[in-house]
């Protein structure tokens, strides 16, 4: 085995050496902000020799998505990346895929929705493609990223699965950000991940398909999504299993849940993403001060990996949901996936808190994890916790003051 | 190649082989449906049909489809980027040696004017630009139909339809003359770009004969006469269609190689009136008064068209 290629890569050059790395064939793709050097980095790969296949300029992203399907169910290898807008645009697309079966992985940068407009992230792009069918994988580093990548087309090529795997990344914090990331041999990835060849029936003149059709009555559309439901959750066991191999042969190993520091935790923090390691760090210097903390990554959050959930979190009295997206008029988008994950085995005595943070890319800071702390100490139920301080009220402010200071000085 | 080459004379002569067969949940008489059979005659069964939401959606329900080629059932808006990927793949896997040419197949959008002219035009347009090797096939019944045949961009002025009915302060309904899908395309300079009827087996047929050996975009126009949507008896179809050829409302033509040409040039054009009579969305014209003004206005842009060519 050859050694291991390190290198200083952004997440977004992590996604396309994963792709790279994949032989994938054929990648459809439209630019948006933070994903654009993902496909940039590809056009020039297809255009140089470096991949073979083809790389397509789509007009959309609900095109582009069309054009993955597609290609998918004609037996390629496909790839793909959006964000945000991308993903509202395409949305109709995806649902559509999903319901193909085709196996395919695409990469979300995740960037704040409008309006406002704004180019920094937060979740509720992600979260928005929750319930269409894809599965989806939250990266915290460069690396992870191209693992779960590579991972990911185990998963979606899996008999059992044929299904489009969808893995996400925080805009910013690790589309450009370098960290380093070590890359596989080429020889080995081929080992764990062969030539793609469909399970399913592809198009071609051999094999005439109806592949989508219309259902009439309720048995048939139900029978196919409960069929699809069934596919998705499978894909919990086939990620553990793939994920094993994957530890084998690369030495990092990957579950849908991680647990850092929960042995005897007392407070926990539910993260994703990479803020799970500016909650890590928090963590660390809680347990300086002799607070027993914890924090509970999801990794996985389509298929919900509920069991696992229930399990690291059993016997906490004290957890913070923390989702940096907002479901206007209801809050955060995870917390009652986490609560209803622990309501079977419910311990007497818990608080589950839920907290909004880190909107359009504003930090949580150590400080406000101090905050949270204080609020799981308070016994009585509270609505959701907005991480939002005088210092970035004053923040705010500071810009009105700039473009209207006599109406600000006024009130 | 010329475009006038014709092969087929009679129809006889066509191929008898059927790709679409008969029994699908379509209404009796649709044009669009009988169209597309005449097409299918000709391209054979090693095609894909990539399909836009649309009447011609219902020819497949599961577990049943009515054709020996493949189908793909996309979206409103989406038939052509998804032509797009089958295309993009099948040529990967040919040139990588995955696949041998004889699993090749033709790749073909179906999609209603709705989709054609309106959602599924920007998309379209984009996969003219990058020369996508495909056929598309639009089946022209001047509205939406399967939602229940509203008006859309390719509704023809002094139709009513569902959304545009005529009113006293709206006696026409439709206001607004039809989008040229034809012009449109040629804008674009495509490969192929020719108009059909299915009362024109024989012109459809040669048309399709001579596209099919083509590469790139290659549009054809299906005149539809929807007997359900227009409001005329099931067996008029071909009656319908022959009327709009026959005042001129539906040139026959062709597109190729930087020139239009029309195939069946009405020598003398019937008035468009006995072609807006024999259907229910036109009636409001005729009853309870005759409006003058639009029958005159719709002969007179029947009149103009023609007049650039005689
Ligand atoms: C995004 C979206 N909007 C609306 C619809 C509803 N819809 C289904 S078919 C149809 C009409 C399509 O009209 P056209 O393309 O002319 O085809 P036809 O129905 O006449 O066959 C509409 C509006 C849809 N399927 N998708
Ligand atoms: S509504 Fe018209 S176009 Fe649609 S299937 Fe019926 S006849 Fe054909």
């Amino acid at each position: 085995m050859k050694p291991n290629r390190k290198m200083m890569l952004t997440g977004n050059k992590a996604a396309a050496w994963a792709a790279r790395l994949a032989r994938v064939e054929y990648v459809p793709a439209f630019p948006i902000t933070p994903q654009t050097e993902i496909v940039e980095t590809l056009a020039g790969w297809f255009a140089d020799g470096t991949m073979q296949g083809k790389f397509t300029n789509m007009d959309s992203e609900h095109s582009m998505f069309m054009a993955a399907g597609a290609a998918s169910a004609s037996g390629v290898r496909v790839f793909t990346a959006s964000s945000s807008q991308g993903i509202l645009h395409g949305l109709e697309s995806l649902h559509t895929l999903c319901g193909w079966r085709v196996p395919l992985v695409m990469v979300n940068v995740s960037r704040a929705l409008a309006t406002p407009i704004t180019l920094e992230p937060d979740h509720n792009d992600v979260l928005i493609t929750r319930d269409s069918g894809l599965i989806q994988l939250h990266a915290e580093t460069c690396q992870e990223v191209l693992d779960l990548i590579l991972i990911g087309y185990h998963m979606a090529e899996d008999p059992k699965v044929c299904l489009p795997v969808l893995v996400n990344m925080d805009g910013f914090y690790l589309s450009f950000t370098r960290e380093p990331v070590s890359i596989p041999d080429p020889g080995l990835v081929e080992k764990f991940l062969p030539k793609f060849k469909a399970v399913q029936p592809v198009f071609q003149a051999s094999q005439p398909q109806a592949r989508a059709s219309a259902v009439f009555g309720g048995e048939t559309y139900s029978w196919f999504k409960i069929q699809q439901d069934l596919a998705v959750r499978h894909a919990e066991k086939v990620f553990i299993e793939k994920a094993w191999r994957f530890s084998e042969m690369f030495g990092r190993y990957y579950l849908p849940v991680e647990s850092f520091r929960m042995e005897d935790a007392e407070y926990v923090f539910v993260m994703s993403n990479s803020f799970a390691t500016k909650g890590k760090s928090a963590v660390l210097k809680l347990r300086d001060q002799g607070i027993k903390a914890g924090l509970l990554k999801l990794c996985m959050i389509r298929p919900f990996p509920e069991k696992a959930i229930a399990k690291a979190l059993k016997g906490c009295k004290k957890i913070a949901v923390i989702d940096q997206n907002i479901a206007p008029g209801r809050g955060g988008i995870i917390y009652p996936e986490i609560v209803s994950a622990l309501f079977p085995e419910k311990t007497a005595g818990q608080k589950v808190l839920s907290v909004i943070g880190g909107l359009g890319g504003k930090d949580i800071r150590e400080e406000d994890f101090g905050t949270i702390i204080q609020h799981l100490g308070n016994p009585k139920p509270e609505g959701p916790l907005y991480l939002y301080g005088e210092q970035d009220l004053n923040t705010f402010l500071k810009f009105e003051r700039i473009a209207k200071p006599e109406e600000v000085a006024r009130s | 190649m010329s475009a006038i080459t014709s092969n087929y004379k009679k129809i006889k002569d066509l191929n008898p082989h059927e790709s679409l067969s008969a029994g699908t949940s379509l209404c009796a008489g649709c044009g669009g449906l009988e169209g597309l059979r005449l097409a299918l005659k000709e391209l054979g069964d090693d095609v894909i049909i990539c399909n836009a939401a649309g009447c011609m959606t219902l020819l497949s329900v599961y577990p049943f489809t009515p054709l020996r080629g493949s189908w793909l059932y996309t979206t409103m808006g989406g038939p052509v980027p998804a032509a797009q990927g089958v295309r993009d793949a099948l040529d990967i896997r040919i040139q990588q040696g995955d696949m041998p040419e004889s699993e090749n197949l033709q790749v073909m959008v179906l999609a209603g004017d709705g989709s054609s002219n309106d959602m599924g035009m920007g998309p379209t347009s984009s996969a003219i630009h990058r020369k996508l090797d495909f056929i598309y096939f639009c089946y022209d019944n001047e509205a939406y139909g399967n939602t229940g045949f509203q008006l859309s961009a390719a509704s023809p002025f002094g139709g009513a339809t569902q959304t545009a009915p005529s009113t006293g302060l709206h006696p026409a309904g439709a206001e607004l003359p039809k989008k040229d899908l034809f012009e449109i395309w040629r804008a674009q300079n495509p490969t192929y770009i020719a108009t059909v009827s299915p009362r024109e087996p024989i012109d459809l047929a040669n048309k399709f004969a001579k596209a099919k050996l083509m590469k790139g975009p290659r549009l054809f126009i299906c005149l539809s006469p929807c007997p359900t949507g227009w409001g005329f008896d099931p067996k008029e179809t071909h009656l319908i269609a022959k009327l709009a050829r026959d005042t001129g409302i539906f040139p026959l033509k062709e597109f190729f190689e930087g020139k239009v040409m029309h195939n069946k040039v009405p020598r003398k054009r019937v008035p468009v009136e006995r072609y807006l009579e024999r259907q229910k969305r036109f009636q409001h014209l005729f009853i309870p008064v005759r409006q003058e003004e639009t029958l005159a206005q719709i002969q007179s842009r029947v009149d103009a068209y023609w007049s650039q060519y005689e």
